[in-house]
């Protein structure tokens, strides 16, 4: 298991990059993987992962149309303004939990 | 006298109104079921319908003709399910009540979902396959197509039978090349997931197979709006597609009156939250839920409401008795894919494992390969309309394993996509 030095800690990720345990994270964390993907977090964003961190906990089948239905952010659109190129996988990787896996 | 109301008289619906007929005491249970619409179609033969392979009159049957005696068949639309009364309203204002009540109202593919695909181009340019209509209107259009862009787009990530959208890029291919204009005919595969397909070994097998065929994969495309002025489809995140002729799976919705009933989930598609396991919906112990309109984490597919019916009438009979739901679903899903050219893969794979590669064991009918193009799998494909209509339906036993089996399958630390595409 790929390990990487992030805000000063060791962090585990998998082979895409994604924390394997989602313990590991804080919002320093967030910033660093942020500043990879070339995301300056707002308050906007913050929103967007503590409701992905939140349903993640509740087991939720995340999804794109989710969030953008959610009142988090007003469309989807927004949600791919805020996390561009593929707004669910990047923002799970900056709120640190696992890449959302289609089901069907 | 109590009373199980079945809404729904699909292939989910008809199977459970023939389980529970031959299993319910007709002193002690009387049954009702509510449809809209008197015709049964048979749902995968829509796919043959564009390239003249099928008559439309083939796929459509009376429903009437499957359904049991001892069921009253009310065609109606649903209005409204009020749980906390038990009660459902029909359209034309007749009220219901129910003892218990099991939904099987499926989805329906809607295009005014999309920005610009119900428009102007809608059975011109644009066409949807998931219906009788929109496969018998592509029909008549590729009889006179004289080729150009083919954009096969999904409109959302969750469709029903999604394997479709490859067979029909696969089919495209054959068609077009035995006509001798597949030269003329650029066949461009968008899709929201990652790849071809959603889970990695197929996806690979598969994605593999489109490029042996040059067909296009473009991934994470997330449409936003059909421009109908320029014919071309966008997406949330700018990127385009120009199309000539736009073959459609439009965004898949659960019955109306799910969202007029407030019983559905967040994502607005009017599916219903469902026990993943025991098929209970999750907000009411009286209410259980099958088929597409579920919103278990599997493939919506007849194959997948098949083995959901074996669990479900005996968790329901569980229910009757006031015994503990201990059957168990395990996301079984089994389908067929056309490959083209008289031959076809075939996956089985449930909600912890993926398909893979290896043999498929079904008692008396012998091997089929999973994950790998046969002519055998083809005409596997093809006796399941026999084995649909005269034995699925009436909810015979079919001797395939309800729940999902590791027999002849390759573990997946030794599967090799590679290998399993050629």
């Amino acid at each position: 298991m790929p390990q990487v030095g992030i805000a000063g800690e060791t962090i585990d990720v998998n082979e895409e990059g994604y924390l394997t345990n989602s313990e590991e994270w804080t919002p320093d964390v967030a910033r660093e993987i942020a500043k990879v993907e070339g995301i300056e977090l707002t308050d906007k964003h913050w929103d967007v992962l503590e409701y992905l961190r939140e349903q993640h906990a509740e087991g939720a089948k995340l999804t794109i149309r989710r969030v953008g239905k959610s009142d988090v952010v007003d469309s989807v659109k927004e949600f791919y303004d805020l996390f561009p190129d593929g707004p669910l996988k990047k923002a799970s990787k900056i709120a640190g939990i696992p890449k959302p896996a289609s089901c069907v | 006298m109590n009373h199980l109301l079945i809404l729904g008289a699909g292939t989910a619906g008809t199977m459970m109104a023939n389980k529970l007929r031959a299993k319910l005491d007709e002193a002690e249970w009387e049954m009702t079921i509510v449809d809209k619409e008197k015709a049964h179609y048979y749902q995968p033969g829509f796919l043959f319908i564009p390239f003249g392979i099928y008559d439309p009159e083939r796929v459509t049957r009376p429903k009437a003709d499957y359904l049991p005696d001892g069921v009253r068949t009310l065609w109606a639309e649903v209005e409204k399910v009020t749980p906390e009364e038990r009660t459902v309203r029909l359209a034309d204002g007749r009220e219901l009540s129910y003892d218990l009540l099991i939904i099987a109202t499926g989805v329906t593919p809607d295009p005014e979902e999309t920005p610009g695909l119900h428009g102007a181009l809608w059975y011109e340019d644009a066409f949807d396959f998931y219906t009788y209509e929109g496969a018998t209107r592509l029909a008549d259009k590729l009889d006179t197509w004289k080729g150009g862009r083919l954009v096969i787009n999904m409109s959302e990530p969750t469709i029903k039978c999604p394997v479709a959208p490859l067979e029909f890029a696969f089919l495209a291919d054959t068609y077009f090349t035995e006509k001798g204009m597949r030269d003329d005919v650029e066949i461009v595969f968008t899709t929201p997931h990652e790849g071809a397909f959603t889970k990695p070994i197929a996806s690979k097998a598969l994605s593999s197979l489109m490029e042996k065929k040059g067909i296009e994969v473009v991934p994470d495309f997330y449409l936003m709006e059909v421009d109908e002025d320029e014919k071309v489809l966008r997406t949330y995140d700018g990127k385009e597609e120009p199309f000539d002729l736009l073959v459609s799976i439009p965004t898949n919705k659960g019955a109306d009156y799910v969202a007029e009933s407030d019983m559905g989930d967040v994502e607005d598609l009017n599916f219903i939250p469902t026990d993943n396991h025991t098929l209970q919906a999750e907000h009411y112990d009286d209410i259980f839920v099958i088929g597409d309109t579920t919103n278990v984490p599997t493939s919506k597919a007849g194959s997948v409401a098949h083995f959901e019916a074996e669990i479900l009438e005996e968790n329901v009979l569980s229910y009757i008795n006031g015994e503990p739901l201990t059957a168990s679903f395990d996301g079984h899903a089994n389908c067929f894919i056309e490959t083209g050219f008289g031959k076809a893969t075939l996956i089985d794979f449930n909600y912890d494992t993926q398909p893979l590669p290896g043999k498929f064991p079904i008692p008396g009918l012998g091997p089929m390969s999973l994950l790998k193009e046969t002519r055998l799998n083809h005409y596997g494909k093809l006796a399941f309309e026999w084995v649909y209509w005269h034995m699925l339906l009436q909810g015979r036993h079919i001797p395939v394993p309800t729940h999902m089996s590791m027999m002849g399958k390759v573990p997946e630390e030794e599967a090799d996509p590679e290998l399993v595409a050629a």
